[in-house]
C-alpha cells in the first residue's frame, strides 16, 4: 500500500487503528498527545547519525578519543552529548584491514538509537536480521559492499543491552580534513556495517 | 520461546533491499505509533523484556505479515489489556468506556527530553564475582524454553570462546514475566562461523552474541 500522501492514511486501516488506541489512552488520561509530539519531533529533527558520524570523525581525529571510545564507548559518546534510550550501554567496534564489523539484531530491533536514531526497515525486517549472521558477505553485495575473500567478517549480534557502533576505517586523502568534513563521510550504514566510509571526491 | 522472532538463520525472506534515502517514517501513523508506544511504556506497567516478549508472542503469520510498527502496537494493545489500561470493549469500540489502572506516571511533554536522555539503564551491580573471563572456552546451553530467551537457537549447544566480560545486566528470561530481575553477569561470546553453520559455512566469519552467564556452561 502507498504512504505517499498523508490524506491517504485515512483510508488504511491500522493508521485509524492507532488513532483509536491514541484517543483511547489520552481520554482515560494515561497518555499525553504533546508528549508524543515532542517524542516525534525529537527523533525526527535531533537524534540522528550525524550523531555517531561526529563520533567517528573525533575518532579518526584524535588518538587518545579513539583510545577511550574503544575503551569506555558509553562515557566516550557521552562527552559529546549524545545519551538515552537505547544508548545506554554502548561499544564502539573499529573496522580493519584484516577484519569488516556488521551489527545485527537477529531476535528484535535492537540499535544504538543515541547515536543513529531511528533503525531504517530493511535493519528491523527478517530478510536481514535472518541471513545477516549465516550469509553477511550476500547480504553486504546487496548493498553494493564487495569485500575481500581475505577480509574476515565479524558480525555482532546483539542479544543483551549494548549497543553496538562500528567505527569504519578513516579514508585515505583526508589528512588535515576538519571534524566537520570527516563527519560527512560517514554513513548511517557505514556505522551499521553495511557499507565503508565514503572516499573523497 | 521458540517464535517467530529468532531470525537468525532462517532462510526465504528474499533479498535485504535496502530503501535509498529512507524516511524515517512512512506514514504519518508510524510518527504516532512511535510516540504511543513510548508514552505507554513510561507509565511503568510493563518493562522492555516484557514488551518483547508480547511483540515475539504474535502468532508468526502475523508477525511475518506484520511492519515493526504494526508489531509494536499489537504488543502494546496486547500489554494494554494485560495491565488493566484498556479492556476488548475499548478496542472494538475504539473509544474509552471501561475504567482503567491507575498508572504509576504519565509522561508529559515538557519532561520527554530528560526522559529520554536518562534512557533505562540495565545495568546492576554484583555481589558475585564473574564465572568465567575472556578468553576461557564455553559452550552454550541446549535448551527450548516456552517463555522468554535472549538466547537465540542458531548459537545454542555451540562452542565458543569468552571475548569480554561486561556487566551485570537484568535477566530477561525472568524480568520479562515478572519474576524479578535476577541480575547475571553478560559476556561477549564468539563462534567460528563453522562452529554455527557447519558444512559450506563462511570460513571467514566470527559471530558473537551477548549472553547471560547462565546460557554458559565451561567448555
Amino acid at each position: 500500500m502507498s504512504h505517499d500522501h498523508d490524506h491517504d492514511n485515512e483510508l488504511d486501516p491500522f493508521a485509524a487503528r492507532v488513532r483509536a488506541l491514541e484517543t483511547i489512552l489520552t481520554r482515560k488520561g494515561l497518555i499525553d498527545p504533546a508528549a508524543i509530539d515532542v517524542i516525534v519531533d525529537t527523533y525526527e529533527t535531533k537524534i540522528g547519525p550525524r550523531n555517531g558520524a561526529r563520533v567517528v570523525a573525533q575518532a579518526w581525529s584524535d588518538p587518545a578519543y579513539a583510545e577511550w571510545l574503544k575503551r569506555d564507548a558509553t562515557a566516550a559518546i557521552e562527552s559529546l552529548s549524545y545519551t538515552g534510550r537505547q544508548g545506554e550501554h554502548m561499544q564502539a567496534v573499529f573496522n580493519s584491514v584484516d577484519t569488516h564489523n556488521l551489527v545485527v539484531c537477529t531476535l528484535c530491533s535492537c540499535y544504538p538509537w543515541s547515536v543513529l536514531g531511528l533503525p531504517p526497515v530493511w535493519y528491523k525486517a527478517p530478510p536481514y536480521r535472518s541471513r545477516a549472521v549465516i550469509d553477511p558477505r550476500g547480504v553486504l553485495e546487496e548493498f553494493g559492499l564487495t569485500l575481500s575473500p581475505a577480509t574476515k567478517i565479524r558480525v555482532w549480534d546483539s542479544t543483551a543491552e549494548l549497543r553496538y557502533l562500528v567505527v569504519p576505517m578513516r579514508p585515505e586523502g583526508t589528512e588535515g580534513w576538519s571534524e566537520e568534513q570527516l563527519a560527512e563521510l560517514v554513513s548511517r550504514d557505514a556505522m551499521i556495517g553495511t557499507a565503508l566510509a565514503k572516499a573523497p571526491d | 520461546m521458540n517464535g517467530p522472532q529468532d531470525l537468525g538463520g532462517q532462510m526465504g525472506f528474499g533479498p535485504v533491499a535496502p530503501e535509498k534515502d529512507e524516511p524515517y517514517f512512512h506514514a504519518d501513523w508510524e510518527r504516532r505509533a512511535l510516540g504511543v508506544t513510548l508514552t505507554a511504556g513510561s507509565m511503568g506497567a510493563w518493562n522492555i523484556d516484557e514488551s518483547r516478549h508480547a511483540r515475539e508472542s504474535l502468532h508468526p503469520a502475523d508477525y511475518y505479515s506484520s511492519s515493526y510498527y504494526q508489531i509494536w502496537i499489537k504488543a502494546l494493545e496486547t500489554l494494554l489489556k494485560r495491565h488493566g489500561f484498556v479492556s476488548e470493549r475499548d478496542l472494538e469500540a475504539g473509544e474509552a468506556i471501561d475504567p482503567a489502572a491507575t498508572p504509576k506516571r504519565v509522561l508529559k511533554a515538557e519532561n520527554v527530553p530528560a526522559v529520554l536522555a536518562k534512557g533505562g539503564p540495565c545495568d546492576r551491580p554484583m555481589a558475585e564475582p564473574a564465572r568465567f573471563k575472556a578468553g576461557d572456552p564455553v559452550r552454550t546451553k541446549n535448551f527450548n524454553p516456552t517463555g522468554h530467551t535472549r538466547l537465540p537457537r542458531y548459537a545454542r549447544g555451540k562452542r565458543g570462546t569468552i571475548e569480554a566480560v561486561r556487566d551485570g545486566f537484568v535477566f530477561p528470561d525472568t524480568n520479562a514475566h515478572g519474576q524479578g530481575e535476577n541480575p547475571q553477569w553478560v559476556y561477549t561470546v564468539v563462534f567460528d562461523g563453522t562452529e554455527i553453520w557447519g558444512e559450506g559455512a563462511d570460513p571467514t566469519l566470527v559471530v558473537s552474541i551477548d549472553a547471560w552467564e547462565s546460557y554458559l556452561e565451561p567448555a
